[in-house]
């Protein structure tokens, strides 16, 4: 079991005894020096683990992002080791893109389906090495992983709780990790995968992340942990690194325009409801979808919808005023409801409120124009608006330096 | 995608495969069957195995052949007649006590008249509710939330036969369609000899005991061929050879000793087969009467499926749990108590329901039946092509036997043989020595020999959870599969295995109704 001993020292979580469900949640590798820093004590939980909501203040992480560079930890997120002769033709039938286009030192976003074309889940393959690959994504799938294993020559592990795993993320989190000491980090492309030897393990960094900034993912076994958080805040010192929560990054992720499950999307697995799951076109997430592969799960419902028309579209919405539009219905200007926010926010990098929302097919063009209908509250006082609102086709919020290569200099 | 491909390849060439292939030969498609054994009829052979002892190597006792097909394809004129025909069944009874059915006619086991009147009711029903079954056998199962035509009249079809069946018919159909065969009988009859014969009628060539539900459906399933028991002259080969004399006749060519070891894909779409010796048959369209699991997980394989639909193809039951023994005797035996004419009957081994519930009982933790019970015909008796002279044949259905036994069938097999034996012996007490050569088919050796996974004669446990648009699983149940131009047309398809060639027939109305080469499943 995973426990925090009486050194402070954090272990790997132990199975062995088989008491690991009486750990209500578990405590990151991470957690002596998050707990450490977590001025308000307050924590939430993401899949097995706590994760801090917020370490002080939620905007000024949001902040130290945009202008600085904040330390959030990833490794709740669900990550799942997949190797063997046939890891690629199994990931292929497994997901909907062409799985053959992640180069070993790549990292590729994906989406997989049921049989019926509707959305498991999205998330990142990791090409780690040649023919080794990690599937990073929120929701759990070992069972769905393990069932598409039939006919493969296929190893899958979960590995969710032997990888610690940081995201550094902002302007100057290229110069803390050179300051850190690992050099040529400023040759990293987008999406590329390095590894380093760091305090005598090795350190994988991914030029990744989920803030739509600069910004890199670091992978280490967990005894490494701490150092590495240790030697992280020593070189960002002089950087303005920042330890960043959940609410933070919920910000981050919204301006960078990623849709987030069971936020902007129930993961079929988990919806009573079949028409409550949405395929990979509803998401605005067509173009992960290849159909020159002869086999995928869910290519032959996918044609077929392809052929039909799909029901929903998901869109960016540039809405006027300064509320955030959360939950809110969205009409056309004649009053007809044509679908509801599934993430909304002021972006104070963007100035601008902004939001994720599904509506009906074939509403959802760039440039149409929609009422969002609005619910605010000041001192107590709830107060109503009808406020227009219009598709966005960017991202709201696309900093030159998330692509630059070596980046800015700090 | 679409395969301009005419031909026509029909993996398989048992009695399913033969009967796809006569009706598509009929309507002037170009046919090919191929066959892995070095005759046809899959697991409807005669075959010798012993010199000059010849027996139905798998199923031996026809009647659920459909009448549509023996009409349709002129199986009488090609070759079809019978040694035997409504056969009576005898149950055994180690007194000597022995109990004939002859349809709702029974005599012997002191039967009381009380059961005697029960009986007449029991068939009435009984057969009533088979008669639903028969009709459903020669429809394409509906897909269910669909609006299509064809799905909502055969839906419609089957509740009307269900409501004609009169108030309390109806309810006793409801009642009793999905529960086991031992409270039912127990409701009906006393005398246990009579219940354990008729509870076989739910448990023979499945996974269940009489206490198991499932075995009510199991026995209307059985029943739903309205017909009695035969033994076709020449042993169930001569069906085959009669089909696929009319698979011949309308053009089919047919291959025997050509095993396919896989099925060829272009993009999406079937492109053929390729054989075992390598040879590659381009077709645009497969049809399979190999299992589901055999035609899915090893001929096409899973990558070239979608993993929901290999799931429930993993998951479909079929695990035999049924022997076939064979018997070269050198004289008719004799059973205690039993007249001379009674042995060419159905003999039937099962004198309690307890009895079979217990023999059943080892099968559930992988063991064999210590005192199994057995079907048994003696078909030389009426047939001299299938022994010497003076000399007889013994084939019978032992269960239950596991095909996943603890201790392995290699090491299993003659022990179980030996049981086997010894139990015949309790009834015909001079056997063992008639006995010139003996030959025990585990499921293992049907799986083997009849090319079969698990061994299960039906290719899938006979189950309402796997029957009509549930057989063999969703996405496959309307004989086309979710792969372009592949389709099904075994035992694993509605309606099921039993030698009724429904499947086949079925499934050639499917491949002829195809607009295109495109899959039509949803």
């Amino acid at each position: 079991m995973s426990q925090v001993n009486t050194t402070g020292k954090i272990k790997a979580i132990d199975y062995s005894t088989k008491s690991h469900y009486l750990t209500k949640a578990f405590p990151s590798p991470f957690y002596s020096r998050q707990e450490a820093l977590n001025h308000l004590k307050e924590w939430g939980r993401w899949a097995d683990y706590l994760s801090p909501v917020a370490y002080t203040c939620s905007s000024m992480e949001y902040f130290a992002c945009r202008n600085a560079c904040a330390v959030f930890d990833l490794t709740p997120m669900t990550k799942y080791h997949v190797s063997g002769k046939d890891a690629l033709p199994y990931l292929n039938r497994l997901v909907t893109r062409e799985v053959s286009k992640i180069k070993p030192g790549r990292v590729g976003y994906c989406v997989w389906c049921t049989d019926a074309g509707q959305v498991i889940d999205d998330g990142t393959i990791f090409h780690l090495s040649d023919g080794e690959y990690r599937i990073c994504s929120q929701e759990r799938h070992l069972d769905w992983l393990l069932t598409n294993t039939i006919g493969f020559d296929v190893l899958v592990t979960e590995e969710t709780h032997e990888v610690a795993a940081l995201a550094l993320q902002g302007p100057t989190s290229c110069a803390t990790l050179k300051n850190m000491g690992l050099d040529g980090i400023e040759n990293m492309k987008p999406f590329g995968i390095e590894h380093f030897s760091f305090e005598g393990t090795q350190l994988t960094v991914s030029r990744t992340g989920f803030t739509g900034d600069l910004g890199y993912e670091l992978w280490i076994d967990p005894e490494h942990a701490e150092v590495l958080w240790d030697r992280l805040f020593e070189a960002g010192r002089l950087h303005g690194i920042q330890p960043m929560g959940d609410e933070a990054l919920a910000m981050l992720r919204v301006e960078a325009g990623f849709i987030q499950a069971r936020h902007d999307f129930m993961p079929a697995h988990q919806t009573v409801r079949n028409s409550h799951t949405r395929s990979p076109f509803e998401l605005g997430l067509g173009w992960l979808v290849d159909f020159n592969k002869p086999n995928f799960n869910g290519r032959k419902a996918l044609l077929a919808e392809k052929k039909r028309g799909h029901r929903y579209n998901m869109v960016k919405l540039d809405i006027d005023g300064n509320k955030p539009g959360c939950d809110s219905y969205v009409f056309t200007k004649n009053k007809k409801f044509v679908g509801t926010i599934t993430s909304a926010m002021w972006s104070p990098s963007a100035k601008a409120s902004i939001a994720l929302a599904t509506l009906e097919a074939p509403h959802g063009k760039p440039g149409e124009e929609f009422l969002v209908e609005i619910y605010y509250q000041k001192e107590l006082k709830w107060s109503r608006v009808m406020a227009r609102a219009r598709v966005v086709k960017g991202v709201f919020y696309d900093p030159p330096r998330k692509r630059q290569t070596p980046p800015a200099d700090f | 995608m679409t395969n301009s491909n005419n031909h026509i390849v029909i993996i398989g060439g048992g009695h399913n495969g033969l009967v796809c292939a006569a009706y598509l030969a009929k309507e002037g498609k170009q046919v090919t069957v191929l066959e892995a054994a070095d005759q046809l009829g899959g697991a409807v052979v005669t075959r010798e195995f012993a010199p000059g002892f010849k027996v139905s190597a798998c199923a031996h006792l026809l009647y659920m052949l459909d009448k549509n097909v023996r009409d349709e394809l002129s199986l009488d004129k090609r070759g079809l007649s019978f040694s035997q025909q409504d056969m009576k069944t005898t149950a055994l009874a180690e007194d000597g006590n022995h109990l004939v059915i002859a349809g709702d006619y029974l005599q012997g086991a002191n039967v009381s008249s009380s059961d005697q009147a029960a009986m007449k009711e029991y068939q009435r029903f009984m057969a009533r509710f088979a008669r639903i079954f028969n009709r459903l056998n020669n429809r394409v199962p509906p897909r269910m939330g669909t609006r299509n035509i064809s799905d909502l009249l055969t839906l419609a079809k089957t509740g009307l036969d269900i409501r004609l069946l009169g108030r309390d018919d109806m309810r006793e159909f409801l009642r009793i369609a999905a529960i086991n065969i031992y409270d039912v009988l127990q409701e009906n009859f006393d005398n246990p000899l009579l219940k354990g014969a008729l509870s076989m009628d739910g448990v023979l060539g499945t996974n269940l005991g009489p206490r198991s539900n499932n075995s009510v459906f199991s026995a209307l399933h059985r029943l739903s061929g309205l017909q009695g028991m035969a033994t076709p002259r020449g042993g169930m080969g001569t069906v085959s050879k009669a089909i696929a004399a009319a698979a011949t006749k309308h053009g089919a060519t047919i291959r025997i000793s050509t095993p396919v070891s896989r099925i060829l894909m272009d993009g999406d779409h079937v492109s053929g087969v390729e054989l075992a010796d390598g040879e590659q048959i381009t077709a645009g369209t497969v049809v399979s009467s190999a299992d589901p699991k055999t035609t899915f997980l090893d001929l096409l394989g899973a990558r070239n499926l979608e993993a929901g639909f290999v799931r429930k193809i993993t998951n479909i039951r079929m695990r035999g749990n049924t022997a076939k023994l064979h018997l070269a005797l050198n004289g008719p035996p004799q059973f205690n108590g039993l007249n001379q004419d009674r042995f060419g009957d159905r003999l039937l081994i099962a004198p309690d329901m307890e009895y079979v519930e217990r023999a059943f009982n080892h099968a559930k933790y992988s063991e064999y039946s210590v005192k199994p019970v057995a079907e048994i015909t003696i078909p030389s008796l009426h047939d001299d092509s299938l022994a010497p002279p003076g000399q007889h044949v013994l084939s019978a259905v032992v269960q239950y036997a596991p095909y996943e036994l603890k201790t392995g069938w290699s090491e299993g097999k003659a022990a179980f043989t030996g049981q086997v034996i010894d139990l015949l012996a309790q009834y015909a007490p001079g056997i063992r020595d008639q006995i010139l050569h003996q030959e025990l088919l585990t499921p293992v050796d049907i799986e083997r020999e009849f090319r079969i996974t698990g061994g299960h004669w039906h290719h899938g446990e006979l189950a309402i959870d796997q029957f009509l648009m549930l057989r063999p699983a969703p996405g496959a149940a309307q004989y086309a599969s979710p792969v372009n131009g592949l389709y099904l047309c075994g035992a694993g398809s509605h309606p099921g295995g039993g030698v009724m060639g429904s499947a086949g027939r079925n499934a050639a109305n499917v491949v002829l109704n195809a607009k295109n080469t495109e899959g039509t499943h949803s």
